[in-house]
């Protein structure tokens, strides 16, 4: 009457590449329960932003005179580079993918590597911009000391300025983590057509971050 | 695991050492990928803080017993209700059943060898240790009186500890986002060959509709907490109505995040229901389709209630009326599920077992809970009864009362499994009763005192009230003596050898086809489902409770 059926042990028929874990019966599985699990992840992403995008909405429609005067703070010309550095980023990274299932290991450094550089260009980019606020005293909160605003409140528009920023560029740090230890691995020659669900994962993590950029990029710097 | 083709029942398999023996070592524990061992230690560690906002439940109850100071001051008194329940919540009740109960048995319900992730499990278990740790440092800080629910603009103003709990409460969000990403993950893409997704087990269907809502949920509690410490360290202005913000606006984020939870914290004891029910009323669970559905059901329409919370925070009167329709439309799931329950023990063969008391008591407790729930969503009767006792009545029948008494059936139904021990099941029965005795006592009262107009969170009250305080004092004691004595038999129960059979109770889901306790790997070999987890029609007779070494 069992209901358990063995059968060989699942290792015995696919017991070729050494990253198929325990506890999976095949790679194809593996590797699903690993999109699944990213996916879900950037669900969770998606909602912490949301929280702050509700919130900004919010406080926008409240203080909308303040928040349309503060932006003309921001410096559009690099927020657009920066918009365009992370543009070209997603697109090295949908490559490194394609090398990667493709078996070209050459090609796969060369990719991560150029995401690489695309995100710390961004982070250069956000440095100054930082820098550059925090000169001219344009703080969040109770820090701010602007002076010659003619509108009051706008450092509200801050406050949520430096908490979105910040939390997306934490995010790109992470995400260069990550494709450090891609690269690593690559180089190590780790990933083949047989197993490169890895780049793609991380892939899938590093369009989540530039998505969200587009989002911020409009919302901050192009108010009308 | 070997590498050996392994028939069950064919002579020839190979002796596995079970799960706890090993590998050997308290470094093997620390370091383990194993489900099963993760659970165990997740149970350990909400055991042990139960046990502690325990102790402050019996000092709030024992502060109480007369209206003037009686054992500590009020500024103490604050800060330990406001522990308590933070405690309580966010270290006990919300990884209680999925983290503790759901990570050693789901994979076992459903056929597969562990969790998709197994590290990401293990990292779950510390993160939740790291929160455990950051909260308690909070008391070193002088202790946070700002209640559980941190509302603003008080948590944004007062000292002590509280930017360190709201962090810690924000860490453990994390521990509970990773178990629910994995849980789902795991039921997507491990299930048994031939598993479908209405052949699962109850269970699995609720850790699954659980998840949803950590996920959904939780990372919303996570940015309002955050908010709250920029709030504190950069004075961001948000809730601050003097800066232009909004202090309401932190009760939306917070209740957005926190009705759902609520019932992250009872679709876990309604899985686990779902599994004891059958099993001792040797019936097929009536209107599984109805029962797993209405699990998803109750995760999604979980969302749109939260207002519920704020009919007198100064919402318009359109806006509540809306969301106290909605609130009595949540009702229906549940009281479907009750219904469903109570026609599968009709005319069963119900075995008086723990598991068994613990579930009637449960499905007395929280439909006592339930139905109070419907005063409190109307908005008539809200305005009376918010913010009393009456409140706390209702949430501890149904997070207390019911998640917990579901965490002890859980327990009581697992253990032979877990350990492959049985307890005295004598003194299990006996400390069913006192618990549901001990409950009541303690929490009917409060229904009384609050519809005559206690408020919550006093320290002092009105003498004509002290009669019911000092039942339900007296009640918290006979709840407390109850739970001491299953803490006695269950610690008793490892002084027996170990030698119960795969199945004691003849369950029919997957867990009980593997040996009492597992082996690491959960299976010899791969289990493929042949019948479906509730099929009791007579054909072999199933190993009976009564043969059984006690
Ligand atoms: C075991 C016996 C228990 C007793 C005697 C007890 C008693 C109390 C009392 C007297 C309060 C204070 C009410 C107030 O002043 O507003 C309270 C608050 C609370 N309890 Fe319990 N409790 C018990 C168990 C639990 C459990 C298991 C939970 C788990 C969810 C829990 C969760 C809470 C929460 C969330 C609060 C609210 C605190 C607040 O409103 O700030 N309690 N409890
Ligand atoms: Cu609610």
């Amino acid at each position: 009457m069992s209901t358990l059926t063995s059968s060989a042990h699942p290792h015995a028929d696919h017991g070729h590449t050494p990253f198929l874990q325990h506890h999976f019966r095949e790679m194809s599985q593996q590797f699903d329960a690993a999109k699944i699990g990213m996916w879900l992840f950037l669900v969770t992403e998606v909602l912490l932003f949301g929280g702050l995008f509700v919130g900004y909405g919010i406080m926008h429609a409240r203080h909308p005179e303040a928040f349309m005067a503060a932006h003309h703070h921001l410096d559009r010309t690099l927020g657009a580079l920066n918009t365009v550095v992370l543009l070209i980023s997603s697109f090295t990274m949908v490559m490194s993918v394609w090398a990667a299932q493709t078996d070209r290991k050459k090609l796969l450094i060369l990719f991560l590597l150029l995401t690489l550089m695309c995100a710390g260009v961004f982070m250069v980019v956000k440095y100054f911009e930082y820098s550059h606020k925090f000169h001219e005293g344009l703080l969040p909160g109770k820090y701010y000391s602007h002076k010659g605003d003619t509108v009051p409140g706008q450092f509200m528009f801050f406050s949520f300025y430096f908490m979105m920023t910040g939390l997306h560029g934490i995010h790109v740090l992470a995400g260069m983590v990550a494709i450090t230890w891609l690269l690593v691995r690559a180089i190590k020659g780790h990933f083949s057509s047989e197993y490169y669900s890895p780049v793609e994962i991380t892939g899938l993590y590093w369009h989540l971050v530039d998505l969200i950029w587009i989002y911020l990029f409009p919302l901050m710097y192009l108010i009308s | 695991m070997s590498e050996g083709v392994l028939h069950a029942g064919a002579g020839h398999a190979v002796q596995h050492a079970d799960y706890l023996e090993e590998p050997r070592g308290l470094w093997s524990w620390l370091t383990t990928v194993d489900h099963k061992r993760i659970g165990l230690m997740y149970m350990w560690s909400v055991l042990f803080f139960f046990l502690v906002g325990g102790i402050f439940a019996l000092l709030i109850r024992l502060e109480l017993l007369t209206p003037r100071q009686t054992v500590m001051d009020a500024e103490t008194y604050n800060r330990v209700f406001t522990l308590h329940g933070a405690i309580m919540t966010f270290l006990v009740i919300i990884p209680a059943i999925p983290a503790a109960l759901g990570n050693f048995a789901l994979p076992l319900l459903i056929g597969a060898r562990d969790v998709a992730f197994p590290r990401l499990n293990l990292a779950s278990l510390y993160i939740y240790w790291t929160g455990a740790a950051m909260a308690v440092a909070t008391l070193a800080l002088g202790g946070v009186d700002t209640g559980w629910t941190f509302y603003t603009p008080y948590s944004t103003t007062t000292g002590g500890g509280v930017s360190l709990m709201v962090l810690a409460a924000f860490v453990l969000g994390f521990s509970s986002i990773f178990t629910g990403v994995n849980f789902i993950a795991t039921i997507h893409k491990l299930r048994a060959p031939g598993m479908g997704w209405f052949e699962m087990p109850l269970f699995a269907w609720g850790m699954y509709a659980t998840a949803i809502i950590q996920i959904l949920a939780t990372p919303v509690l996570g940015i309002t907490l955050l908010l709250i410490v920029m709030e504190r360290v950069l004075g961001v202005g948000i809730f601050d109505p003097q800066l232009g913000g909004d202090p309401v606006l932190f009760q939306h984020f917070f209740w957005f995040y926190s009705h759902p939870a609520v019932y992250i914290m009872i679709l876990p004891a309604m899985a686990v229901i779902s599994e004891v029910i059958p099993t001792f009323s040797k019936k097929t669970i009536f209107g599984y389709k109805a029962i797993a559905f209405s699990s998803v059901a109750i995760a999604l329409l979980g969302f749109l209630v939260w207002a519920h919370h704020m009919f007198v925070a100064g919402m318009s009167l359109f806006a509540g009326a809306i969301f106290s329709f909605l609130t009595f439309f949540i009702a229906v799931p549940s009281a479907i599920k009750v219904f469903n329950w109570i026609a599968t023990m009709w005319r069963g063969s119900i075995a008086l077992e723990a598991p068994m008391l613990h579930a009637i008591s449960f499905l007395l407790i929280f439909t006592i809970g339930g139905l109070t729930g419907l005063f409190l969503a109307a908005l008539s009767t809200d305005v009376h009864l918010h913010d009393t006792y009456f409140v706390v009545a209702h949430f501890h029948y149904v997070m207390a009362g019911s998640n917990l008494i579901a965490l002890l059936a859980g327990m009581h139904y697992w253990w032979p499994k877990m350990f492959g021990r049985m307890y005295n099941r004598r003194l299990a029965a006996i400390a069913s009763a006192i618990i549901f005795v001990g409950f009541n006592l303690t929490f009917l009262p409060q229904f009384v005192l609050g519809s005559r107009g206690m408020p919550r969170r006093y320290f002092n009250y009105l003498p004509q009230f002290q009669d019911l305080h000092v039942v339900s004092t007296v009640g918290s004691w006979v709840l407390a003596a109850g739970l001491f004595l299953t803490a006695a038999y269950l610690l008793a129960s490892f002084r027996q050898p170990k030698g119960m059979p795969a199945n004691p109770w003849g369950g029919r889901t997957l867990e009980w086809e593997t040996p009492s306790p597992p082996t690491t790997h959960n299976f010899e070999g791969q289990p493929v489902l042949q019948h479906g987890p509730y099929d009791y029609r007579p054909e072999p007779a199933p190993v009976g409770v009564k043969e059984m070494a006690h």
